[in-house]
């Protein structure tokens, strides 16, 4: 996995509450057995006026010109604003996968869907919560100074704001040393393999049931 | 002390360790695996060079991706005609028999949704940890079980530890008191209360199903409701264990037998929140209250009982509320204050997850049964969650009852619930679907759903529009 330490990017803002996962992905997408080339497929059904087939070149695709992300202007953002209640639905691990791969390595929002947001912190992304109001006041400067920028500090939990403002956010603080330093979260469980194991015996002599053959 | 919620205990009785920050691992007893969110975990663990930790926990089966015509499915993976489908389930073989992993393959009888199919082996037991990459595992919940839907990573990290990384969640009780009104059914329960508490209202919670309406249920309807939890925003959905649950699972094989079985049953009778348990959340409803619901717009939260009327949107409270509405009628193509009643079908579909177990499709069939599919409506399917529900269905003459009135009846898989298959809807067709989602291009491309229980759906088809079901059933 991909440190995450400092992020100074361009914000794309996204002004919908409940972004579902079929929004992020659509399942026609979800056929593929990699982790990799979900970008060009990203929120396809409103990015997009045709309907999106896997292995398609989208560079030939009719785009829909209100579609936010198709705006010039956006090209190369890194941050994504949105609303509420963003990444609900599935647990499709493609979505935070599309994310990614289109070139967002942060999404700022008042709230997540919870599958959603532990799926972020596997690849590399930062969700960061914020309240209602900080986020209204960032999408009013977002859309009020084109190249507006964020920088974010996960190791000082921080956001810093073109003018200046500084805005704290709250991380788990074993999510947020994972995240710093790029680590494997397989890895670090199998340190623990005595513990694991211990209470596997436990478990298998008090409901020996659970550990029959299927 | 208080005392402690059936999620409490659960969560205890699982606690591997937690660390200050208050990030805990969880020992996971079930996996359940399909191909759509397996095939990068197997990856994962090739790549590292890892093997799992315990193979006999394992239980994986295609059903996303499965074409549901006899046509395609005679041949096996052979028959699949989307080829990137064929290689999703191929895949999920070829990992399935690398590493040794028990699978029920695309044409044994055991085949099916894989949350049809853990509670009818028995591989779903009372207090177990259950895990599925698909958020629909809560599912497994009305067995008074911890189920989590999980993300490719989390199935990889399972796999590989047997545990999960977790944080324990908020205690939210839903008590559904009194009795429901024949013809009102767990769906309509799960969708009202889904209403009233929003998408979002049991994000970081587990929420559990209490109350008479809820101890009334059958398993099917308690499964029902559990699957739709994540609807609500929550991941774990739960019911606790009384004897409804055991006798269900009694005999299913994968079930413990003789002296294992009595002392599973006297362990699981402790599977329910004691009398002085604190929620940190209680929501009420009256059962008596919950008419059939159907959804209108692209939320589950947008959902109204039969009765209703499409809102306007320059009547909401919030502005985002204004602004959602206005874009679901306009995705939907329905007008505010057009009745419930007179939106008329274009497909029904009769499955997924939540609604195709055998009761499911016998609610269905009763509606169903020396009636005729409406001229309207271009296609009606039914298709069972399992090869077993589809042959105990065939058994009792179900799949007659469907097919004389103009349905067709399929081979068991996810089907339209998201149409990864052939299975979908054309643009602005309008479904009464028996399945959880009702998203924007959820059931194809421009499709709009409309989320019911089965005996809705059946009626829906017979009328050619969104009927009242009891009106049906009193007739009958």
């Amino acid at each position: 996995m991909e440190k995450f330490t400092q992020l100074d990017g361009l914000v794309a803002p996204m002004d919908r509450a409940n972004v579902d996962t079929d929004m992020i992905i659509p399942k026609q997408f979800l056929k593929s057995i990699k982790r990799s080339g979900f970008g060009p497929n990203l929120f396809d059904e409103l990015r997009y006026l045709d309907e999106g087939k896997p292995d398609q070149d989208c560079s030939q695709r009719p785009k829909n010109p209100d579609f936010v992300l198709n705006q010039p202007r956006y090209d190369g953002a890194s941050i994504l604003l949105a609303r509420q209640n963003f990444g609900c639905g599935s647990s499709r691990e493609h979505a935070p996968w599309a994310l990614l791969d289109y070139g967002f390595r942060c999404v700022i929002a008042p709230s997540f869907a919870d599958i959603f947001y532990n799926n972020c912190f596997k690849n590399g992304i930062l969700p960061i919560v914020l309240d209602d109001a900080t986020v209204d006041s960032l999408f009013t400067e977002v859309a009020g100074a084109e190249g507006y920028r964020l920088t974010v500090d996960l190791d000082a939990k921080e956001i810093r704001t073109p003018s200046g403002r500084s805005i704290t956010f709250d991380v788990d603080d074993f999510r947020r040393h994972c995240l710093i330093n790029g680590l494997d979260d397989i890895g670090l469980t199998l340190e623990k393999s005595d513990a694991i194991k211990a209470f596997e015996a436990k478990h298998q002599a008090s409901q020996p049931w659970l550990f029959r053959q299927v | 002390m208080a005392g402690k919620t059936l999620y409490d205990k659960l969560w205890d009785n699982h606690l591997v360790e937690e660390r200050d920050d208050g990030t805990s691992l969880i020992y996971i007893d079930r996996q359940l695996l399909h191909e759509v969110t397996s095939p990068q975990a197997f990856e994962g663990l090739r790549i590292a060079g890892r093997k799992p930790w315990r193979l006999d926990t394992n239980l994986a089966t295609p059903d996303h991706n499965v074409p549901t015509t006899l046509k395609e499915r005679k041949e096996g993976n052979a028959g699949i005609e989307d080829p990137v489908s064929k290689i999703q389930v191929v895949t999920l073989d070829e990992n399935c028999d690398d590493f040794g992993i028990t699978e029920f393959k695309i044409n044994d009888i055991r085949q099916g949704i894989v949350h049809v199919v853990g509670p009818e082996q028995g591989a779903t037991l009372p207090g177990m940890t259950l895990v599925c990459g698909d958020s629909h595992t809560a599912t497994h919940g009305a067995f008074g079980a911890l189920a989590h839907g999980i993300g490719t990573s989390e199935v990889e990290h399972v796999l590989a530890t047997q545990c999960l990384i977790q944080r324990k969640m908020k205690n939210m009780l839903v008590k559904v008191n009194g009795t429901l009104v024949a013809g009102v059914t767990g769906k309509d329960i799960v969708l009202a209360v889904i209403g009233k508490i929003g998408t979002a209202g049991g994000n970081g919670c587990a929420i559990e199903f209490g109350g008479e309406a809820i101890r009334n249920l059958s398993m099917e309807g308690r499964m029902t409701i559990c699957n739709m939890a994540i609807e609500a925003g929550a991941r774990v959905g739960l019911v606790a264990v009384d004897q409804t649950t055991i006798d269900y699972v009694k005999g299913r094989p994968f079930a413990p037998t003789e002296a294992q079985w009595e002392q599973a049953v006297e362990v699981w009778s402790d599977l329910h929140s004691d009398a002085d348990a604190v929620f940190d959340t209680v929501v009420e409803l009256e059962a008596a209250d919950i008419e059939p619901q159907v959804t209108w717009g692209n939320s589950p939260e947008m959902v109204l009982p039969v009765s209703g009327i499409v809102p306007n949107p320059a009547e909401q409270a919030e502005e985002d509320q204004q602004k959602a509405y206005a874009r679901a009628l306009e995705y939907m193509g329905l007008k505010a204050g057009q009745s419930i009643t007179d939106i008329k079908l274009d497909s029904v579909f009769i499955g997924s997850c939540t609604n195709s177990r055998i009761e499911d499709l016998r609610e269905a069939a009763a509606v169903a049964k020396g009636k005729k599919v409406a001229a309207n409506v271009k296609q009606a399917l039914v298709v069972p969650g399992s090869g077993l529900v589809k042959a105990q269905a065939e058994k009792e003459g179900l799949d007659k009852v469907f097919v004389e009135a103009g349905f067709e009846w399929r081979e068991p898989g996810c089907s339209m619930c998201l149409a990864m298959n052939a299975d979908k809807l054309g643009v602005g067709e309008h479904c009464a679907s028996t399945s959880n989602r009702n998203f924007e291009g959820r059931q194809g491309f421009g499709g709009r759903t409309h989320l019911v229980s089965p005996g809705m759906a059946a009626a829906a088809a017979v009328a050619g529009h969104f009927v009242d079901v009891r009106d049906v059933l009193q007739a009958n």
